[in-house]
């Protein structure tokens, strides 16, 4: 998915606390453990030596387990918090170089940030929340009103403008959260484990609405999670970190079928193969003189998305890339696949 | 940070017991057999070279007042500001000016001023209240008095919060000053109200404007100190998102930190109000007008009718400036309204606004409403019934009364006396340093050196002696009801709702007015300065204790019920020892607050320092004295403070 010009590009980029951070890296020291290190020298390596690039468009998950680094690391991208040493660009802008007065006008206008407990002030109405970045950037009443009244209605909060946050609910709270991180119409989008705070049923309504927004509005988002099926279902591509450090970055299916090491396999163990796997990986060529069904599916199909259509097919379905039959499935191919990969 | 595990600290506890019972019994030995030997004792009537070296600085500094570069511009400066904004005030509202003989603003408007107000500030209930009680400062007689209470209130108050709010804003953002600023509010706050008295006099001279100083010193702080925890407790979920949208700071403050700090904000001001009427009040001693001088004047009168009356107008002013500010931060929650409940709010507020300007606008002008109808009757009424019942009190009951002060003065006072200030003062001053080492450590043993040295140096040594004995006293009772009654209300969430309350409204009454029921009761003795002292800390000592109690885990109180503990079991084994830190809190507040009443206590025959501190002010020979046993209440109460806090710390709630 990386094409030639990522929107971002981060590289050896490392955050490290304590009284003294730049004697761990580039020294021996930088090889040891967390707790090794801080044993040693006091300090903590919150994100080790991290590297990826975001295409645009793409939605690039940032997966791991409470202390992994992974909200340092994205409020090191934010520069919330400063990185101790790396780089960051957005775009061609070297955004850990730009001056503090750069900084606010990337942050106004360039990108913007979804938190895991909303972030709203609570002094304001819903459509004052939305329309803030707007405010301090000098934008009248009546056109920031304006645009926040258009974002609520895209997240669909109609009729909320006028209620305090307090007085919604926490996926409305949220619905705001996103409706402000869009109202500056942003290029890009992080959202620190937006939907952590939110019950399981709303959680699936909200990770719909990111989808639909992301297919609407096609933002380049960076998106932090702890929950594996959130990342599989909303990533195009993943990286699992683990003490700082990324373990490895790839496609869902490349997670759950390729797991890098043992930490990754675990992780991924849980998790319905079919889910992630694409019949690409499972189809065969036909035999000669072999009856096909008329329907088509796209080889990044997942087995089970295509699963029913298959059973419901007497023959065989052909896997076609542009208007290219590549390949077909089958009874047998869906049965093995499934068989052969839930445990 | 060492984390020792129990069985050590247990070692080292049993050990410092020995340690303490040894010093005690050392102590009790050395007493008895060197008894009235170098106790330092001064005779009230001689000044020591240091004493008149202080008269010597204050004649310096009368005599250079209109010589002096720094002394003409910067303090005649500052003097002359403040006496014009406290002589506006007093025109405004108590005072005749010019050719008229009645304020700008008749009492008609005041009253109507002070309901419009805390109508637009908080409701309509407390607006009401705010009507009774300001028309019943004038039916007791003392409105003009009131007023001038309240106009120096109102002049520091302007003046705490057009300091303290900015300063305290930038305590907020500024953690660097914060710490800067620290150990000096600390300090003010440990230090009794009483000995700002002296040094200021010494430079703004006594009057308005010293009492407007001393005012500020004691009323910055509350706000200053709340603004900045409001600022610093604004959520970093607020903060974050403010910043990641790109804020300026300026943007940060304005648009976030301030309007989500300003309820606390608003609490902050209430401390400040309250603790300016306190020492408004107190300030009456150097002469600053208004209900605190009627309170001094009756008190050193031995009048327990008439302080009563005045003390009560105090309570009532009290009560109508608390219950405002109070329902004020509350409405600051409230969300905007309706645009119609908006609209009628806003046509009321104009009604109001006219009927007020009206008001105004009579009292000026017509004699009914400019000067309060009517001779204080009630008032008057009040404070015969009020003698009266005292005097029938004292006289029937005098051998109560007398049997409890006697049982007080030969249990307690006189023993601890006799023990402290007729000791040799070494034998004391060792005692003290060895106590200070074992349970602070070193630093806290060099601090209490210090002090006692400080304390020798004052020539008052005897004297802060006989203090101390008293802060004893009223410590130890303090204390035991702090925990008895904190057990109580920590355990009895009913008896909290209805208790708690009463000390709430116990804690923001001025220090003064404590003393008036008793010297009706118990007469001019160290015991109604005890029991007065006492009264005065035992609600923030209560509080804490209880706040300790109720602090304890719930799993460990659900263990203690598991083992099949009785509620006495439970109490002693399990809720006190959990609540240690609790407990040796309160007794670090206790004593302090303690001290504070001691010494105003002086008043009304307590004797030792607070007497010295008051004689300063009315005799120009003692000032100099007076000056020195202020510094020696500072040094008593740096060290009471430090070692009781070292108690508290090395306490901690064990846990696991």
């Amino acid at each position: 998915m990386t094409s030639a010009s990522p929107m971002i590009s981060v590289k050896n980029l490392w955050k490290v606390f304590g009284s003294n951070p730049d004697q761990v890296i580039g020294t021996e020291l930088a090889s040891l453990t967390r707790s090794e290190l801080r044993a040693k020298t006091g300090n903590t390596v919150a994100v080790r030596d991290v590297s990826f690039d975001v295409a645009p468009g793409e939605v690039f998950v940032v997966m791991g387990l409470s202390g992994s680094g992974k909200s340092t690391l994205v409020r090191c991208m934010t520069r919330l918090i400063e990185p101790t040493a790396g780089e960051l660009h957005f775009g061609n802008e070297d955004v850990l170089s730009v001056d503090a007065k750069r900084l606010r006008e990337l942050r106004r206008t360039k990108f913007s940030m979804v938190f895991q407990h909303f972030g709203l002030l609570p002094h304001r109405k819903v459509i004052d929340n939305i329309a803030y970045s707007l405010e301090i950037n000098g934008v009248e009443k009546d056109a920031r009103h304006a645009r926040a009244n258009e974002v609520i209605e895209l997240v669909g909060l109609q009729g909320y403008g006028h209620a305090y946050p307090d007085q919604l609910s926490g996926g409305m709270q949220q619905r705001v959260g996103l409706a402000r991180a869009l109202a500056v119409d942003p290029e890009i989008m992080f959202l620190d484990e937006p939907f952590s705070a939110l019950d399981p049923l709303i959680r699936r309504d909200m990770q719909a609405e990111v989808i639909r927004l992301h297919h609407e509005l096609g933002k380049t988002m960076v998106f932090i999670t702890h929950d594996l099926a959130e990342a599989v279902k909303l990533g195009d591509r993943i990286a699992i970190m683990r003490d700082g450090a990324i373990v490895q970055i790839g496609t869902p299916e490349d997670l759950v079928m390729n797991p890098a090491n043992e930490y990754v396999a675990n992780f991924v163990k849980e998790h319905p193969k079919s889910h992630v796997l694409t019949i690409r990986s499972i189809m065969r060529t036909p035999g000669t003189g072999e009856e096909l069904s008329e329907i088509a599916l796209a080889p990044q199909t997942t087995v089970k998305d295509a699963a029913r259509s298959v059973v419901g097919s007497t023959r065989p379905l052909r896997v076609v890339e542009n208007g290219q039959v590549i390949g077909i499935v089958g009874h047998d191919e869906i049965l093995r696949a499934i068989a052969g990969t839930e445990d | 940070m060492t984390l020792t595990t129990s069985a050590p600290s247990e070692v080292k506890k049993s050990s410092k017991n020995k340690y303490i019972a040894a010093l005690v019994a050392g102590f009790l030995v050395c007493a008895t057999f060197l008894h009235g030997r170098a106790t330092l004792f001064l005779d009230p009537s001689t000044n020591t070279s240091f004493h008149s070296w202080l008269n010597s600085i204050s004649d310096w500094i009368t005599f250079h007042r209109t010589s002096n570069p720094f002394l003409q511009i910067v303090v005649e400066g500052i003097r002359s500001f403040i006496n014009g904004l406290v002589t506006f005030t007093q025109n405004l509202i108590s005072q005749g000016s010019g050719n008229r003989s009645t304020p700008i603003i008749g009492w008609l408007g005041v009253v109507a001023i002070v309901v419009f107000v805390t109508f637009v500030i908080s409701n309509k209930k407390i607006a009401l209240l705010a009507a009774a009680g300001m028309t019943s400062l004038g039916l007791l007689g003392y409105w003009t008095e009131s007023m001038q209470t309240l106009a120096l209130t109102l002049g520091a108050v302007v003046l705490s919060l057009l300091i303290g709010i900015p300063v305290g804003v930038l305590a907020g953002i500024f953690p660097r000053f914060e710490k800067l600023l620290m150990p000096l509010l600390d300090f003010s706050q440990i230090m009794p109200t009483f000995v700002y008295l002296s040094p200021v006099t010494l430079f703004f001279l006594i009057g308005p404007a010293s009492a407007t100083i001393v005012t500020l010193i004691y009323a910055i702080p509350p706000v200053l100190r709340i603004t900045s925890i409001a600022l610093r407790e604004v959520s970093t979920a607020s903060v974050e998102a403010g910043i990641s949208m790109g804020s300026t700071k300026w943007q940060m403050l304005r648009k976030i930190q301030v309007p989500l700090a300003k309820r606390t904000i608003v609490v902050g001001i209430n401390q400040t109000i309250m603790a300016a009427l306190s020492m408004v009040t107190i300030a009456a001693l150097i002469n600053a007008p208004g209900l605190g001088q009627v309170v001094l004047s009756s008190l050193q009168q031995l009048d327990v009718g008439r302080s009563f009356v005045a003390g009560l107008g105090i309570v009532i002013l009290a009560i109508v400036l608390d219950r405002s500010t109070t329902a004020a931060a509350a409405k600051v929650e409230e969300k905007e309204p309706t645009e119609q409940s908006k609209r009628i709010r806003r046509i009321t507020v104009g009604i109001s606004a006219a009927i007020t300007a009206a008001a105004v606008a009579i009292s000026h002008s017509v004699t009914w409403a400019a000067t309060f109808p009517g001779t204080g009757v009630i008032g008057q009424h009040l404070s015969n019934g009020v003698s009266s019942a005292s005097a029938w009190l004292q006289d029937h009951f005098s051998n109560v009364t007398n049997a409890m002060t006697n049982i007080v003065s030969y249990l307690f006072i006189n023993p601890l006396q006799w023990l402290l200030a007729e000791t040799p003062w070494y034998i004391v001053g060792f005692a003290w340093i060895a106590l200070a080492a074992i349970i602070g450590g070193r630093r806290v043993a060099v601090i209490s050196a210090i002090c006692i040295a400080g304390i020798i140096g004052t020539g008052l040594w005897s004297d802060t002696m006989v203090t101390l004995a008293s802060t004893f006293v009223a410590a130890f009772i303090t204390v035991i009801l702090g925990i008895v009654m904190g057990v109580w209300i920590g355990r009895n969430k009913r008896a909290d709702s209805i208790i708690r309350p009463i000390l709430d409204a116990g804690q923001v009454l001025p220090a003064f007015v404590y003393l008036v029921p008793f010297l009706g009761l118990f007469n001019a003795s160290r015991f109604t300065a005890i029991l007065a002292a006492v009264v005065y800390a035992a609600p923030a000592a209560i509080k804490l204790a209880a706040d300790g109690i109720r602090g304890v885990p719930a799993g460990m109180i659900e263990a203690g019920i598991a083992a099949g503990s009785t509620p006495w079991q439970m109490i002693i084994k399990v809720q006190l020892p959990a609540a240690r830190r609790g407990i040796a809190l309160a007794t670090n507040q206790g004593l302090i607050y303690v001290l504070a009443m001691i010494v105003v206590g002086g008043l009304v025959g307590g004797g030792g320092l607070g007497y010295l501190v008051v004689d300063g002010f009315s005799q120009e020979t003692y000032f100099g004295k007076g000056l020195a046993a202020g510094l020696a209440i500072v040094l008593l109460g740096v060290m009471l403070d430090r070692i009781s806090q070292a108690v508290a710390k090395k306490n901690p709630l064990q846990q696991g």
